[in-house]
């Protein structure tokens, strides 16, 4: 995206997300009373553009998923705001919400786990009109084999059960359902991860044709940094419940500041042609994740990170933009 | 002058007896070698045959899967036959394993330490006393830093990424020829993957060991490989070094395979694709095994499937594109 359209795009902001947090307590005791709590997700504040695409990359329990379902309001923050279209979403109702939940979706990762093996192709696509709209049997068909066309399914098999596809076509079968409802946002969590990488390809150019199609704006989830930078404009990058940087894919590929962004890349084995094996410097980030139930004070990321100091254990780093207005970093280097 | 390989799998087949009427031929006439100190990867998606490759190498498929046909040789031993008692000593002591997912091969009631010395006094015939040292130097080997620690624990109490470091420290216990790792990173964070990945490379130096890697990340592959072998549909269909394989990819599937892999260094705003998926095992065509989805099918393809052709030195593809370039 130029930076002119990134302009435009702030005028159309989407979704605003401020200040999110949700912990999870955690009961201990005969009373079973809240003996601590895990903070899944940990103060997080941005904003998403209509018609982008923003990934958020992180590691197993960095909080990233619990982001995705918090948003949708699948479940419930323990503090902050979310703003849909303007709209404060985070303190409706669940049944207030049904309205905004025909736009905003979700595709889930495991397409074994989150279809109904019991219902077919055609009940399962339908079912979010049987929801949401008044529309009769006859529309409602109509609509699920124009959907199920346009994202490469047979309109044939309608009548076929999840079991009888593979992974790919089923993770179109998740895609048909979330978008026979003309969605504005599309949360996908892990869409292609348990897919093969031809697959993959297939799937994700899927879902770009569908964003230029259907003008969809995409929040996309994901572990694998390769195939974030392909589908998304801007990137975040989470770990333990935070947003340590946030920015333009190029800008964020090519001028990673944040260490844990910077090893995060380097760990990424690239398929590397030239003789030039043992040259290429790696900067390796050493240890495991620290506990989101008990966090290292200050810096989370402090406790693995080749470039501690002294400030980082005491003072907490905030999100702040020492390159210019859309690349922001987390780390006490750049104040 | 080459070294006599290692291991040499010769025209493995291992089929599934579903039913009556159908077999699904997991691996259909597999050959391969792997000489002392060589990193191969074999690289497949799901269905290519490859965990099952391996699997019968160390003679662990199960019913309805049998070893149909094919020898596998280590040194010059046929082990394919051998009985369950000769092949036990030998899977640990020759020939060891790792798995993709660590807590499923651990066993969840005993300590890490009790899991370790069992293998050692097993294996290697240690006292009791003697073999819990054994294992705290060997989590110290794999880079576990609290390993008086660990040896206590249970392999719940671990993290994936420890787990993975201690099932290493069992297989390189009885300091194996040979370690086969079937996908030993795919659960594993990217950080963490690269932790596993680099110790690995440093026990293969160490212990001299060679290593069989199967997996279907093309990345992991490049960086750790020596040679590479790439499988369909049951068969191999390309094998070569690894840079000349990823510089000069011949077969249309592999070719395939890496234009789908997102790239970090460019930008493309499609991926290349391989329409289709692959075909069910039991259920092959039977002419080309990649006829239906390649972009260069031919008529003959579609009759007949190609035969490898040995088009250098270290390079053999299974395609009738390269018919002419046999030098064999």
């Amino acid at each position: 995206m130029t930076r002119l359209v990134q302009k435009k795009a702030k005028e159309n902001t989407l979704l605003d997300v401020h200040h999110i947090k949700k912990y999870f307590p955690i009961k201990g005791g005969i009373l079973k009373r809240t003996v601590a709590h895990l903070k899944a997700v940990d103060d997080i504040s941005f904003s998403v553009y209509k018609g982008e695409t923003l990934g958020i990359v992180g590691e197993s329990g960095s909080g990233k998923s619990t982001l995705g379902r918090v948003i949708l309001r699948l479940l419930d923050p323990t503090e902050g705001e979310i703003y849909f279209n303007g709209d404060e979403i985070s303190k409706l109702k669940q049944r207030q919400v049904r309205p905004y939940r025909r736009d905003m979706q979700m595709v889930f990762q495991d397409p074994f786990g989150s279809l109904n093996s019991k219902m077919s192709v055609a009940e399962l696509i339908e079912e979010p009109l049987l929801v949401q709209t008044n529309l009769s049997k006859k529309d409602r068909k109509e609509k699920a084999v124009a959907i199920m066309e346009h994202v490469g399914l047979r309109a044939g098999d309608r009548l076929k059960y999840p079991h009888e596809f593979s992974g790919g076509q089923r993770q179109r079968i998740s895609i048909a359902r979330a978008l026979i409802i003309n969605p504005q946002l599309v949360i996908c969590d892990e869409p292609v991860s348990a897919l093969d990488v031809s697959i993959q390809a297939q799937v994700l150019n899927l879902m770009k044709d569908l964003q230029d199609e259907l003008s969809l704006t995409y929040i996309f989830i994901a572990h694998d940094l390769s195939v974030v930078k392909h589908i998304s404009d801007r990137i975040a990058v989470m770990y333990l419940g935070r947003i340590v940087e946030i920015a333009p894919k190029k800008a964020l590929y090519e001028n990673a500041l944040h260490p844990y962004t910077q090893g995060l890349l380097a760990s990424i084995p690239i398929i590397d042609i030239e003789d030039n094996k043992q040259e290429r410097e790696k900067i390796r980030i050493t240890g495991d994740l620290p506990s989101p139930v008990n966090p290292p004070t200050g810096c989370p990321f402090r406790t693995r990170c080749p470039l501690v100091h002294d400030r980082c254990s005491v003072e907490r780093p905030e999100l702040k933009r020492p390159e210019n207005d859309e690349h922001l970093v987390a780390c006490h280097l750049y104040t | 002058m080459k070294k006599p390989p290692l291991l040499s799998v010769n025209q493995l087949k291992t089929h599934f007896y579903l039913d009556k009427n159908r077999v699904a031929k997991a691996v259909d006439g597999v050959s391969f070698t792997v000489s002392p100190g060589e990193t191969v990867a074999i690289v497949g998606e799901s269905g290519s045959g490859k965990s099952i490759t391996a699997l019968s190498i160390m003679q662990l498929i199960e019913k309805p899967g049998k070893v149909v046909e094919g020898s596998i040789h280590l040194h010059d031993k046929e082990i394919s036959n051998l009985p369950s008692k000769q092949m036990t000593k030998l899977r640990g002591n020759e020939i060891a394993m790792i798995f993709q997912e660590p807590m499923t091969a651990l066993n969840p009631v005993f300590t890490i330490g009790n899991q370790i010395v069992e293998m050692l006094r097993k294996h290697r015939k240690m006292e009791k006393k003697q073999a819990k040292i054994e294992a705290i130097n060997l989590l110290k080997t794999v880079g576990i830093s609290r390993a008086e620690e660990v040896v206590n624990e249970y392999p719940h109490q671990l993290s994936g990424g420890m787990r993975q470091r201690a099932m290493i420290a069992m297989a390189i216990s009885c300091n194996p020829k040979l370690l086969i790792a079937d996908e030993p990173t795919t659960a594993l964070d990217v950080t963490i993957q690269a932790q596993i990945l680099d110790l690995m490379v440093e026990m293969k130096e160490k212990f001299n060991m060679a290593l069989l890697l199967i997996t279907h990340d093309l990345g992991v592959v490049s960086e750790y490989a020596d040679r590479i072998i790439v499988m369909y549909g049951g068969q191999v269909v390309e094998e070569a070094k690894a840079k000349e394989l990823l510089r000069t990819t011949e077969h249309p599937y592999t070719k395939g395979l890496l234009e789908s892999l997102p790239n970090l260094k460019e930008d493309v705003d499609r991926l290349g694709t391989i329409k289709g998926t692959v075909p069910p095992a039991y259920d092959l065509p039977s002419g080309c095994r990649f006829y239906d989805r390649c972009p260069f099918a031919m008529e003959k393809c579609k009759q007949t499937n190609p035969p490898l052709y040995q088009i250098n030195d270290n390079h053999t593809v299974r395609c009738y594109l390269h018919e002419k370039e046999d030098i064999k």
